[in-house]
């Protein structure tokens, strides 16, 4: 086999730092599970709620909208990490 | 063989990186610079376009609330001052409710985070870029509520109570209470901007892919095939993205907004000792 030259080793340098990325990323959204099983948790306990009730409706939805909001800042984060892998290229510019 | 596929391997890797250098290219951490102060050469100082923004949502809320107030009477007769009442009194039952009528001299300020995170949100539906998808400016708000927290804290236990109160229920745990001191502003702060800003990347990936798709559409059709008129008009771009709008833009920037003054309130109400 040939020898790579030192642009095709740079990019294959490249292009596997890109594919840690890529993977960084997905696991950082496997996050998205709690704060899925959470709000579901909420919202069914809000329409019990409701339906036990129906007078206290609007309150119920409020609060339960305010801890769904809440509960979501975990998933958030894996988010924003996911986000910051894929679109700001940290690590590529340690690459020189 | 091997030398085949290293070069399919180089081949595809070239592809990924370029693919991600130039497509799908989202900024997403520094909002574009408006306004760059030259010294020489070199950059003094930019401001960006959240500031700029602001500052014009700054003046157009300044003139609706002014023109909101003027000309007001005992008995409403004009829909605008039944309209002002109703913002006032919303926000005074809310405070009110949450953190005991004690504190209604938080109301303007609660009332004014909100328009502000509200409208800063919803900006983005006039096809200027959201304020709050810039960490700095949630930030600051977040920065204003933990200043306040302190303040609160400091007012109704003493200087020498908000020190111990670090230390309680045991002082082994005075890190953790640090830490969950930092943690609420950093959390409000990121919370906000998260949502917004990945209801932005959202959208910038959808009208990436209709793009794509629009040409194919194009490409399928002979007579359109070589149209160069065609080049920068994507036909699926038109009414899609609006669906996503309504909950990205819209649902997401209410909540959000609301959930920030009420995280604000509570935090806020407990460091002054809720009790009436």
């Amino acid at each position: 086999m040939n020898m790579m030259t030192d642009e095709q080793a740079m990019l294959f340098a490249k292009a596997i730092v890109l594919m840690g990325q890529g993977i960084g990323a997905g696991l950082a959204l496997i996050a998205g599970i709690g704060p899925g099983i959470g709000e579901g948790y909420a919202v069914g306990k809000a329409i019990e709620t409701i339906g036990r009730q129906p007078e206290a409706k609007s309150s119920a939805t409020t609060t339960m909208f305010i801890g769904c909001a809440v509960a979501e800042s975990t998933g958030i984060y894996g988010l924003l990490v996911g986000i910051i892998l894929l679109f700001v290229n940290p690590f590529l510019k340690h690459l020189s | 063989m091997v030398n085949k596929i290293a070069a399919g391997l180089f081949a595809a890797a070239e592809g990924a990186v370029k693919a991600f250098d130039t497509e799908l290219h989202v900024d997403v951490v520094g909002p574009k610079k408006m306004i760059i102060f030259f010294n020489g050469d070199t950059e003094l100082f930019a401001i960006s376009e959240t500031v700029v923004t602001g500052w014009l949502l700054i003046i157009v809320l300044f003139a609706l609330m002014c023109w909101l107030t003027s000309d007001l009477k005992v008995v409403p007769t004009s829909k605008r001052q039944v309209l002002a009442e109703w913002f006032v009194t919303f926000f005074n039952n809310l405070v009110r409710e949450n953190m005991g009528s004690k504190m209604m001299h938080m109301a303007p300020y609660i009332a004014t985070v909100f328009t502000f995170a509200l409208t800063g949100s919803l900006v983005s539906v006039l096809g200027l870029r959201s304020m709050t998808v810039d960490i700095n400016c949630t930030g600051t708000w977040a920065a204003v509520t933990f200043i306040l927290i302190t303040f609160y804290k400091i007012k109704s236990n003493g200087f020498g109570g908000y020190l111990k109160g670090f230390t309680e229920p045991v002082p082994v745990i005075t890190p953790i209470n640090i830490l969950s001191e930092v943690a609420t502003p950093t959390a409000m702060a990121l919370r906000m901007f998260g949502n917004i800003s990945s209801g932005m990347i959202i959208g910038s990936i959808v009208y990436a892919f209709l793009t794509v798709l629009s040409n194919a559409v194009y490409n399928l059709i002979p007579a359109l095939s070589s149209a160069t008129f065609l080049n920068n008009f994507h036909i699926l771009q038109i009414g899609v993205p609006a669906a996503l709008s309504i909950y990205f833009d819209f649902f997401s920037g209410v909540i959000q907004s609301y959930v920030f003054i009420m995280l604000t309130m509570a935090y806020v109400g407990d460091a002054a000792g809720k009790e009436d």
